[in-house]
C-alpha cells in the first residue's frame, strides 16, 4: 500500500512544514516515506507545494503523478493540482480563503474553514495544523498520538504554549470532521 | 494637453519583472533603459547579463544580449566590442558575478581599458541561490553561509570593487551610487549616462557599482532595506566618483 | 538506532563529517546549495573543521587539493556547470593521486541549462571529464540511505586508491527527505608517508603531475591505469531488482532508477515481466554483470534522463548479444513511471528485433 499527498499554497501558509510533519511522524511510525518539496522559480514570493508519499514497501518514485489526497491553502493551488488527483481520491480545501470548488466529481472534497477555526482558537497561524487534524482524522494514515509528538519534536520546544496551541489546532481540524 | 511624465521606456519591454518587491535591479533596468532611449543607442546596444537574478533580463531589455557563464561577462563583452567597435556593449554584473567567480574577467577587462561599460549590481549577497555570502558582505553580516556573520579571520574583508578598479591605469570612469531614493536613482542615471557617453565617445573602461536593496537575502521589508543602505552599507561601501578620467582621455585622443 | 528524516543534501554533508571530512570548499550553486549551507553551519563545529566559501568553484577544486595533500580527509560539491569548472582540478588531482570527494547534485544543462534534476553529466563523470588519460570512480546512489553509506565508502576508496571519488547525484535527490541510519564510519588508514607536513629534519618530498620526459610520463600513465584495472576487477557495485524471470530488464541509475521500479511495479500489475539493472557505480561500469545478465534477459531498454549517455556502456557490455532500446528525458525533464512504463509495454510487446 503506498498513499501520496500533495500539500500546496502561499509561500508562507507553513505548507512546506505540514508536509514535513506528516512525514516525520510516518516514518516514526515505521512506514516509509519521501518527502520532495517543489523547486525553482516557483519558489520566490509564489505558491510552494510538496508531496509526501508514505507506504508499507520500498517507495520508487517520490513525485505524485496521480496523488491520492490534495491539501490546498489557496485558490491557484486548487486549480494548478485538481486534476492531478486519482479517482476517487480526496480533496481537503481550506474554504476560508478559498471560495470555489474543485470541478472534479469523482473525488471526495472536505471544505474545512481553517481560517475561522484559527481565528475561533485566537491564533491564525495554526491554520495549517488544524487543516492537518482534519487530513489525519480522515486519512487515518498515522495516528493522531503519532503525528502530535513529531509535530512538537520538528517545532522544537524552543517556545513554550506553541505545544499547547498546535495541540487545541489539531484537535479543532480533528473533530471538524464527522465520522 | 495632457503631458506625459512618466512611461514605459521604449527599449524595456513590456513585461512584468520577476523581481522580488523591492528590489533593486528592477530599477536599474529601467533607468538603464531610459538612459539608452534618451541617447538613442537602443538599435546598436548589445548587452550581457550574468548568472545572478537577472539572469532573465534578455526578458527585460530590448537590445541584442547574450547570456555569459557565471563570472565571464567582462570576457565576452570584450569579446563583442572587439569584434563590433561601434557598438555599445556593456555587462551587468552581480557582486558573486563580478568580484568572486569573475574577478580576473572584470580586472583584465579592466585593466586592458576595454572600452566596455560595466554596470555592477552591489547587494552584499549572492541573490539567485539563496543569500550567500557574497564578497561584498560585510564584516558580521550573517548569511547563509556566514551564520555566525562574516568574521575576517575566516572570510576576509568586502571587497571593494570601485575603489580597487579605479587603481587600475586602464580605467577610465567610475562612479559607486546608491538606488534607495529618488535622487539616488536620479544620481545613478546620470552616472550610468556618463559611463555609456564615455564607450561612445571611445575613452575607454567605464564601471558603475550600484548599492542595490534585496529586502528578500537581507531579510528586511523595502523601507528597511532602503535605510539600510544609508545606515549600514554606504559605510562600508561610500558613494562617489572614484575615476574621472573622461575629460584627461578626451584631450590626449584629440591630441 | 537513530533514524533521521534528512534532505539528501544535508545527509551528504553529515554523513561527510561523520565519516572524518574536515575539510569543506564549496561555491554557492543550486541545485545543491543546501549543502553548501549545511557545511557552513557544522563543519567549523566539528572538532578541527574547516569550512572555505571559495571565490569559484576553479578554487574550490584546488583549495581541497592542497588541503588533501597536507593529509585532510576533503570534500567540495557543485552542479553541472560548477563541476565543469572543477575538471582541471580533478585531473591535476588523479595525476597527483590525491585523495578527495567531489559532489554533483546535477541539473539541467548544457550550459546554464537550468535547476531541474537530470542525468546530463554521465559522460563527464565517467570518462574522467578532465584532460588526460585518468579515470574517477563513481558513485550513483538512489535512495538516501545510499546517499549516506557511499558518501561514507567515498572517503575510504578515495583513500585507499589515492583517487578523486565521485558522487554523482541530482536535484532530487538533493532536495528529497527519506529517513536514513548513519553506519558507524571505519577509522581513517591514509600513511603519513603521502602527506606533505614539511619536511623537518627529514628528506623533503614533492607531489607533481608534470613529467617532462615522455617516458617517466608513460610509466606514470601505466601506473595510474594499473591502479584503475584494480578498481575495474574490484569495485563495481550494482543492484538487480525481478531479473530472475524477466523478460526484459530496465537499465537506468539513481533517481531515473526509481522511476524504472515504479513503472516495473505497474507492468507486474499488467503481466509483465520487468526487471531492473542498477548501476551504482558507474565507473567503473558493471559491466561484467551486466554481460552475465544477457545470457538470461535478451532485451534491454536504457533509461536515462539524458539523450543516452550510459547507453553507450550498455552497447559495450552487450556487445550484440542484446536487444537494446532507449528511452530519455533531458534538460531537466522527470518522466513519470507511468510514461516509462508506457514506453516499456509498448518495447515488451514488439518482437525482438535488430540487435544494434
Ligand atoms: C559556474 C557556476 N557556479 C555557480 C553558479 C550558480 N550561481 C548562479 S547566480 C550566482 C550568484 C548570484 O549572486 P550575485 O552575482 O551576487 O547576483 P544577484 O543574484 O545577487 O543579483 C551563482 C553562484 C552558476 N550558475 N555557475
Ligand atoms: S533575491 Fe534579492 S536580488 Fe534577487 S530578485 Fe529578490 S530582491 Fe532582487
Amino acid at each position: 500500500m503506498i498513499t501520496k499527498v500533495i500539500f500546496s499554497g502561499f509561500g508562507g501558509q507553513g505548507v512546506l512544514m505540514m508536509g514535513t510533519s506528516l512525514a516525520h511522524s510516518a516514518m516514526n511510525q515505521g512506514f516509509h516515506v519521501t518527502y520532495l518539496p517543489a523547486y525553482g522559480a516557483e519558489m520566490r514570493g509564489g505558491t510552494a507545494n510538496c508531496t509526501v508519499a508514505v507506504a508499507d514497501e520500498e517507495i520508487a518514485s517520490p513525485v505524485a503523478s496521480e496523488p491520492d489526497y490534495l491539501i490546498v491553502m489557496n485558490s491557484p493551488s486548487l486549480f494548478s493540482f485538481q486534476t492531478k488527483v486519482s479517482a476517487r481520491g480526496t480533496i481537503f480545501l481550506n474554504s476560508s480563503i478559498i471560495s470555489e470548488r474543485p470541478s472534479r466529481r469523482d473525488v471526495a472534497v472536505y471544505a474545512v474553514p481553517c481560517g475561522e477555526i484559527a481565528q475561533d482558537l485566537g491564533n491564525t497561524r495554526v491554520a495549517n495544523v488544524i487543516m492537518m487534524g482534519a487530513f489525519i482524522k480522515k486519512s487515518g494514515i498515522v495516528k493522531a498520538d503519532t503525528y502530535l509528538k513529531s509535530l512538537e519534536t520538528i517545532m522544537g520546544s524552543r517556545k513554550k504554549g506553541v505545544a499547547e496551541i498546535n495541540r487545541k489546532a489539531f484537535a479543532a481540524g480533528f473533530d471538524f470532521i464527522k465520522d | 494637453m495632457v503631458k506625459i511624465v512618466s512611461q514605459r521606456p521604449k527599449s524595456l519591454k513590456d513585461k512584468i519583472f520577476h523581481y522580488c518587491p523591492g528590489c533593486g535591479h528592477s530599477i536599474v533596468h529601467r533607468i538603464m533603459c531610459e538612459v539608452i532611449d534618451e541617447m538613442d543607442i537602443r538599435g546598436i546596444t548589445i548587452g550581457v547579463p550574468p548568472a545572478g537574478c537577472a539572469v532573465l533580463a534578455y526578458n527585460y531589455f530590448d537590445v541584442d544580449m547574450i547570456e555569459a557563464p557565471h563570472g565571464r561577462g567582462p570576457a565576452m563583452a570584450s569579446g563583442i566590442k572587439r569584434a563590433l567597435p561601434d557598438r555599445i556593449v556593456f555587462s551587468y554584473q552581480g557582486d558573486g558575478d563580478l568580484a568572486a567567480i569573475g574577478i580576473a574577467e572584470s580586472f583584465h577587462a579592466a585593466n586592458r581599458g576595454e572600452n566596455i561599460t560595466v554596470i555592477f549590481i552591489n547587494n552584499a549577497v549572492y541573490g539567485m541561490t539563496g543569500g550567500q555570502m557574497a564578497p561584498t558582505t560585510m564584516l558580521n553580516q550573517r548569511t547563509t553561509t556566514s551564520p555566525d556573520g562574516r568574521k575576517q579571520s575566516l572570510d576576509g574583508y568586502p571587497v571593494k570593487v570601485s575603489e580597487i578598479f579605479s587603481q587600475l591605469p586602464g580605467t577610465t570612469y567610475i562612479e559607486r551610487c546608491m538606488v534607495n531614493s529618488p535622487a539616488g536613482v536620479n544620481k545613478t542615471k546620470k552616472a550610468i549616462r556618463k559611463a555609456f557617453q564615455c564607450q561612445r565617445d571611445g575613452l575607454g573602461f567605464s564601471l558603475v557599482e550600484i548599492l542595490s536593496p534585496c529586502p528578500t537575502n537581507w531579510k528586511m521589508n523595502t523601507i528597511d532595506s532602503c535605510k539600510w543602505i544609508d545606515d549600514v552599507m554606504s559605510n562600508v561601501f561610500p558613494p562617489g566618483v572614484f575615476k574621472d578620467d573622461i575629460k584627461a582621455r578626451a584631450t590626449e585622443a584629440a591630441v | 538506532m537513530n533514524k533521521f528524516l534528512m534532505s539528501g543534501n544535508f545527509i551528504i554533508g553529515e554523513a561527510a563529517i561523520r565519516a572524518g571530512c574536515r575539510f569543506y570548499a564549496g561555491y554557492p550553486i543550486t541545485p545543491q546549495n543546501e549543502l553548501t549551507e549545511y557545511m557552513a553551519e557544522h563543519m567549523r563545529r566539528a572538532e578541527g573543521g574547516v569550512f572555505l566559501q571559495s571565490e569559484s568553484e576553479v578554487a574550490a577544486i584546488n583549495m581541497i587539493a592542497g588541503a588533501s595533500a597536507a593529509g585532510a580527509r576533503v570534500m567540495t560539491s557543485s552542479s553541472s556547470p560548477g563541476i565543469s569548472l572543477k575538471q582541471e582540478g580533478i585531473s591535476s588531482m588523479a595525476a597527483c593521486e590525491l585523495p578527495g570527494v567531489i559532489v554533483n547534485i546535477m541539473r539541467g544543462g548544457p550550459g546554464l541549462g537550468n535547476i531541474r534534476p537530470s542525468q546530463g553529466d554521465y559522460f563527464q563523470a565517467t570518462r574522467g571529464g578532465g584532460h588526460g588519460d585518468y579515470r574517477t570512480m563513481v558513485f550513483a546512489p538512489a535512495t538516501c540511505q545510499e546517499l549516506a553509506d557511499l558518501t561514507m565508502d567515498a572517503f575510504d576508496y578515495a583513500d585507499k586508491y589515492r583517487t578523486p571519488v565521485m558522487i554523482l547525484a541530482d536535484g532530487m535527490m538533493g532536495q528529497m527527505m527519506e529517513p536514513v541510519i548513519f553506519k558507524k564510519p571505519k577509522p581513517r588508514q591514509y600513511p603519513e608517508k603521502f602527506m606533505l607536513r614539511g619536511a623537518g629534519d627529514g628528506k623533503s618530498k614533492f607531489i607533481r603531475g608534470l613529467l617532462l620526459d615522455p617516458i617517466d610520463s608513460e610509466e606514470h600513465n601505466w601506473k595510474l591505469a594499473r591502479k584503475y584495472e584494480v578498481i575495474v576487477e574490484n569495485e563495481t557495485r550494482h543492484e538487480e531488482h525481478l531479473c530472475d524471470d524477466a523478460d526484459l530488464a530496465i537499465v537506468a541509475y539513481g533517481t531515473a532508477a526509481r522511476i524504472a521500479k515504479g513503472a516495473i511495479k505497474r507492468l507486474q500489475d499488467s503481466g509483465m515481466k520487468v526487471g531492473l539493472f542498477r548501476p551504482i557505480t558507474l565507473w567503473p561500469f558493471p559491466e561484467m554483470k551486466l554481460r552475465a545478465l544477457s545470457e538470461k534477459v535478451k532485451r534491454f531498454l536504457v533509461f536515462e534522463m539524458s539523450t543516452g549517455q550510459m547507453l553507450d556502456d550498455v552497447r559495450l557490455a552487450l556487445q550484440g548479444y542484446a536487444q537494446i532500446d532507449f528511452h530519455g528525458r533531458p534538460g531537466g525533464a522527470v518522466p513519470t513511471p507511468a510514461e516509462l512504463a508506457n514506453v516499456v509495454a509498448r518495447v515488451y510487446s514488439k518482437k525482438a528485433q535488430t540487435v544494434y
